[in-house]
């Protein structure tokens, strides 16, 4: 399991920074979600995929004496999906005003702040 | 649980809401902000005063025992930045006051957009940046730095015209970017360590087998603080997008943003990652003379003000790195000092634009002129920020320099000292730059139409001098009476290279 989500992770990576590296500015917004769905995986990963065992105390018991799955990871990643949701919508509202004001899906266009 | 700790960032929280529910009424926004952050600064003294006489403060969130709670901790050197952010807060809320309004600045379409979010983001802006400076747990610092972001996409984006939909684009990218870092550097730290509390990882990173793979992730840290400080080579965001919202804006976010960057470099690199400083210190030496240099260089071809003192940002964060890297007790405090002064003066230096914009009619020093005729109080209210910013003895910029080539003499770092100094020698040619076109020289053009020249103390402008003043009397009072802020920069510090004061206050007295 470990290892088929590794290469999704490599393969969302590289994907991301393509998309990230072309000069359209939708495909970078598309790009940076990708970036952000990577490492939020990477992170799930990276906390020990476990299957089916539930991070309870036994009753009678009074410490967790076998292996199960850290719940921690889990609660970072949804705070990570919902902040990056948030901002994904801005981008996308602030994208279509790029485009209202400059014309064109064209990074290289956008130059008018740096002159 | 010990209210004052969470204090600075849950009254910021209430006063956002309180200036929300008041959006229909700009009058009462003005005030409710500014009596607002007067109580702010009262609050950061009383922390400062209370981290000053009892130690490092902690409060553990829900009352989770520390490692596996989120602690809420001010040691000194977080404080000392919550005392400087709510005094910028009071300086930027006076200054609003006349500069978001006057028909000859902003349309009317414009300053009803303002009248929507302005003062509410603001103060949401405050929160996310005392909770980064006051967290002790990272992931909960990557919450607050989303707080802070979100928050300041929006003010920077407010007005809504081309420039500042472009600056605002770049600012996005770029900080995705950089959150994207860090969550991963937050990943990686948690699969070797299993704990996000900073105290618990400074007690386990040591332990840790792989030190090659902690020297990777914090690179992760170092890229991703590093675009948000604006450090070489990642500062190309910075002088694009910072020149582009209303000033006010540009001010707060020239003081206060990249130095909350700067706040968690000097965190993770004093505190997490200092099992290899020989290789990650030396990186970060040779980042800050390359920041440095740059962004002085950056400054010279520039005519807009704004954009001159933009990349000036971008040549002093190389000054605190610079601390930061050389890593002794002396070069610390000189880097803390440093940010004390550098918030104070940048800022001022951006209010000061934005009255040479009122009177003069331009930010582009070409246009305007003769100042020191028409305003010679102005001139001398730009003179003591500009000098200090540059490093002329009495004034704060000097000291803050004196201690950071100090402790490279120290070191016997010559070459480095050698870059520093003649870095101050071109921030002093860029600032006599602006000192000849918008001050000495003659006014290119007759005397700009007649509503516009307004005195300094008049109605419509007392409210930017003010806080001009305000700003100025502390740099004074910094650089004729060093002592008593090196002495709590000294104090930052000892805590800061100290790192098992901090560890034994966070895990040792849970409450």
């Amino acid at each position: 399991m470990e290892f088929l989500l590794a290469i999704l992770i490599g393969g969302l990576f590289s994907a991301a920074i393509y998309m990230i590296l072309r000069r359209s500015i939708i495909k970078l917004i598309i790009g940076l979600s990708f970036l952000a769905h990577a490492a939020n995986l990477l992170i799930f990963t990276l906390g020990r995929v476990i299957r089916g065992k539930a991070p309870l105390i036994q009753e009678g018991s009074k410490h967790i004496t076998e292996t199960v799955a850290d719940p921690l990871p889990q609660a970072l990643i949804l705070t990570a999906i919902v902040i990056g949701f948030g901002v994904t919508a801005f981008t996308i509202v602030l994208i279509q005003q790029v485009y209202q004001s400059v014309g064109v899906d064209d990074s290289d266009k956008l130059k008018a702040s740096d002159q | 649980m010990n209210a004052i700790v969470i204090a600075p960032i849950v009254f910021p929280l209430i006063l956002g809401l309180i200036t929300l529910t008041l959006w229909q009424n700009r009058k009462m926004q003005e005030i409710a902000n500014v009596i607002g952050s007067a109580v702010m600064v009262l609050i950061s003294i009383l922390l400062m005063k209370m981290v000053l006489s009892d130690g490092i403060l902690v409060t553990q969130a829900g009352n989770w025992p520390a490692p596996f709670g989120i602690s809420i901790v001010a040691d000194t050197f977080s404080a000392i930045m919550v005392v400087i952010s709510s005094v910028m807060g009071l300086a930027i809320a006076i200054y609003s006051i006349s500069s978001m309004k006057n028909g000859f600045v902003l349309s009317d379409m414009l300053q009803k957009r303002q009248q929507f979010g302005y003062y509410p983001l603001l103060n949401i802006m405050y929160m996310g940046i005392n909770g980064a400076f006051l967290t002790g747990d990272l992931f909960n610092m990557y919450v607050w730095f989303e707080v802070l972001l979100i928050s300041s996409f929006i003010l920077l984006s407010l007005d809504g015209t081309k420039l500042q939909i472009e600056g605002t684009f770049k600012y996005v990218t770029i900080n995705l970017l950089s959150s994207a870092f860090f969550l991963i550097g937050v990943g990686f730290l948690y699969s070797l360590t299993g704990t996000l509390n900073m105290a618990d990882l400074a007690v386990k990173i040591p332990q840790v087998e792989n030190q090659s793979m902690v020297t990777v992730i914090s690179m992760f840290f170092l890229v991703s603080f590093g675009i948000k400080a604006a450090i070489f080579p990642l500062f190309f965001w910075l002088p694009s997008s910072y020149h582009t919202p209303p000033i006010s804006i540009s001010a707060i976010f020239a003081g206060m943003l990249t130095k909350v960057g700067v706040y968690s470099l000097i965190r993770v690199f004093t505190l997490i990652f200092i099992t290899d400083v020989a290789y990650t210190h030396t990186i970060i030496l040779w980042i800050s003379a390359l920041t440095m240099f740059v962004g002085v260089l950056g400054a010279a071809s520039q005519y807009d003000m704004r954009r001159i003192l933009s990349f000036h940002i971008i040549s002093q964060i190389g000054y605190m790195i610079f601390g930061l890297a050389l890593f002794t007790p002396l070069a610390i405090a000189g880097a803390v000092f440093y940010i004390m002064h550098h918030i104070i003066v940048k800022a001022n230096l951006f209010l000061v634009a934005g009255l040479v914009k009122r009177v003069g009619g331009s930010y582009d020093i070409r246009k305007v002129g003769g100042l020191v005729n028409t305003y010679p109080f102005l001139a001398v209210m730009f003179l003591i920020p500009a000098l200090s910013l540059a490093g002329i003895p009495p004034l704060s910029g000097f000291w803050s320099k004196f201690f950071v080539v100090k402790a490279a003499l120290e070191l016997q770092e010559y070459f480095l000292v050698f870059v520093a100094l003649l870095v101050g020698l071109l921030t002093l040619y860029s600032m006599t730059k602006i000192w000849n076109e918008a001050f000495w020289k003659n006014n290119p053009e007759k005397i700009p139409a007649k509503e516009l020249v307004a005195g300094l103390f008049s109605k419509q402008n007392i409210f930017m001098t003010i806080p001009i003043i305000l700003l100025a009397l502390i740099t004074l009072s910094i650089g004729f009476n060093p002592e008593p802020f090196y002495q709590i920069a000294d104090r930052a510090a000892h805590e800061l290279m100290n790192p098992s004061i901090y560890i034994n206050k966070v895990l040792g007295g849970a409450q």
